[in-house]
């Protein structure tokens, strides 16, 4: 039996954001979960406008701020210290949400525990051992355009890609696109379609990794790594 | 004019027992100088409203440390292992909505409204034992409005007349909670005689006390 190959972190973290920043287009308002979804930032052409949106309330959300001397009051989700692009505005939770939820939102990236062929998705605890909670995941995931799952594609040994989420989910039905450092799916009103594949690994590979039924695109693509 | 008291005099307003909203996204715009008279006084048995339980060692997350809270109701405790480690060892009850259900409870609740219907939750365990109401083929959960005894909340600069404004990413919950409970606590980085009216963001009528946050 061929031995799938192994990335290291790194590479993985990288070939997944790279692949998720390609996703935005010109003029587009994108909110990025913490962690990994946020490293797509980092791969946009700078020449395109994207307005970064964060859920504590910051639309022009910018890179880190370098310091020595921070700005302790603009902060992003996660808590670090940010800078702002100019066109930006602070808000507060009530029109965050009603940015969120209200449909205000192109596209949104984050991360999962498991996501299912029905494009649910469940990424906000695991009972009785990881319960950090829904934070604003639930309302972006119902209020964005476009939601677009960035994560690894298995954990240790643990398949994320199901046919039916076990864990409690954040959201049912409301997937559109998967992103990990193997492939890419689409979710169809038919189930998942793999439209493209990361030359390291073959269609066999994926099959073993990933639980969900899927159908392989007839135009499918090498995935950049 | 309001009343300006010191952090110690606001934190003795509270009563054990009492159920407080702390404004602040993990430790932006946290009414921190309050919550530290909290714990000194060891006012107990609180039921605490807030976006998160900030860090072990920070505010908020420092009246759980000490055992202070017996209930909190949030939206995410992933920064917090110590309010985790409780929740799971039964000494503190966590109750989880949505940080866009949240606020508008809380809205709700300070702008007389009935409850607020939203959508995000629908198909999730979040729609057990919830009323669910469907209007145009679309089905709703129905949320209650959520006020509380005290508001604790921050503003960068505040006026003798109660008026907030804010710099940055501080604004939060604060605004909302400020219409939503019996007394209302605002802590300011900066007093000032008079706000220009177009820099409010929450109209004074909301405040009962101003406690000097001695940044300035």
């Amino acid at each position: 039996m061929p031995i799938i190959q192994e990335l290291s972190k790194e590479k993985i973290k990288e070939i997944i954001a790279k692949r998720i920043a390609k996703e935005f287009k010109e003029n587009d308002i994108v909110t990025l979960g913490i962690g990994l979804p946020t490293e797509a930032a980092n791969y946009v052409n700078e020449n395109m406008n994207i307005i970064f949106q964060s859920e504590n309330g910051i639309l022009g959300l910018g890179k880190n701020q370098k310091g020595p001397n921070f700005d302790k009051k603009v902060v992003n989700a996660g808590g670090a210290f940010v800078e702002v692009k100019n066109g930006a505005s602070f808000y507060d939770s009530q029109m965050a949400f009603t940015i969120m939820r209200g449909g205000h939102i192109d596209a949104t990236v984050l991360g999962a525990l498991q996501v299912d062929e029905e494009g649910s998705i469940a990424s906000w605890q695991i009972p009785g051992k990881f319960v950090p909670g829904i934070g604003g995941s639930m309302d972006l995931i119902v209020g964005s355009k476009r939601v677009i799952v960035a994560m690894t594609h298995t954990s240790k040994d643990e398949i994320k890609i199901v046919k039916k989420c076990t864990l409690p989910l954040t959201a049912y039905k409301e997937v559109d696109l998967i992103v990990t450092e193997r492939c890419v799916f689409e979710v169809t009103n038919n189930g998942l379609m793999l439209t493209e594949l990361n030359p390291m690994f073959t269609i066999d590979d994926i099959k073993k990794s990933t639980l969900a039924d899927f159908k392989i695109s007839s135009q499918i693509k090498k995935m950049e790594v | 004019m309001k009343e300006i008291i010191s952090a110690k005099q606001a934190a003795g307003l509270i009563k054990n027992g009492s159920t407080i909203m702390i404004g602040g996204f993990l430790s932006c715009g946290v009414p921190d100088k309050v919550i530290e008279e909290i714990i000194k006084q060891k006012k107990n048995n609180l039921t605490m409203i807030c976006n998160d339980t900030s860090f072990q060692e920070a505010d908020k997350g420092l009246l759980i440390k000490n055992g202070l809270v017996k209930k909190v109701i949030t939206t995410h405790i992933g920064t917090n292992p110590v309010t985790g480690a409780k929740m799971h060892s039964g000494e503190l009850e966590v109750e989880f909505y949505p940080m866009g259900t949240l606020v508008e409870k809380i809205h709700a609740k300070g702008s007389g409204l009935g409850g607020v219907l939203t959508p995000t939750g629908i198909g999730t365990i979040l729609e057990d034992g919830k009323k669910i109401v469907e209007i145009n083929n679309k089905k709703y959960i129905f949320e209650e409005p959520l006020g509380a005894d005290f508001a604790l909340i921050y503003g960068t600069v505040v006026d003798k007349y109660g008026n907030v404004a804010f710099k940055g990413t501080t604004r939060n919950f604060n605004t909302s909670m400020a219409t939503a409970a019996d007394t209302v606590i605002v802590q300011a980085d900066e007093i000032v005689d008079c706000l220009d009216p177009d820099s409010v963001v929450i109209p004074g009528i909301f405040i009962d006390y101003i406690v000097n946050g001695g940044v300035n």
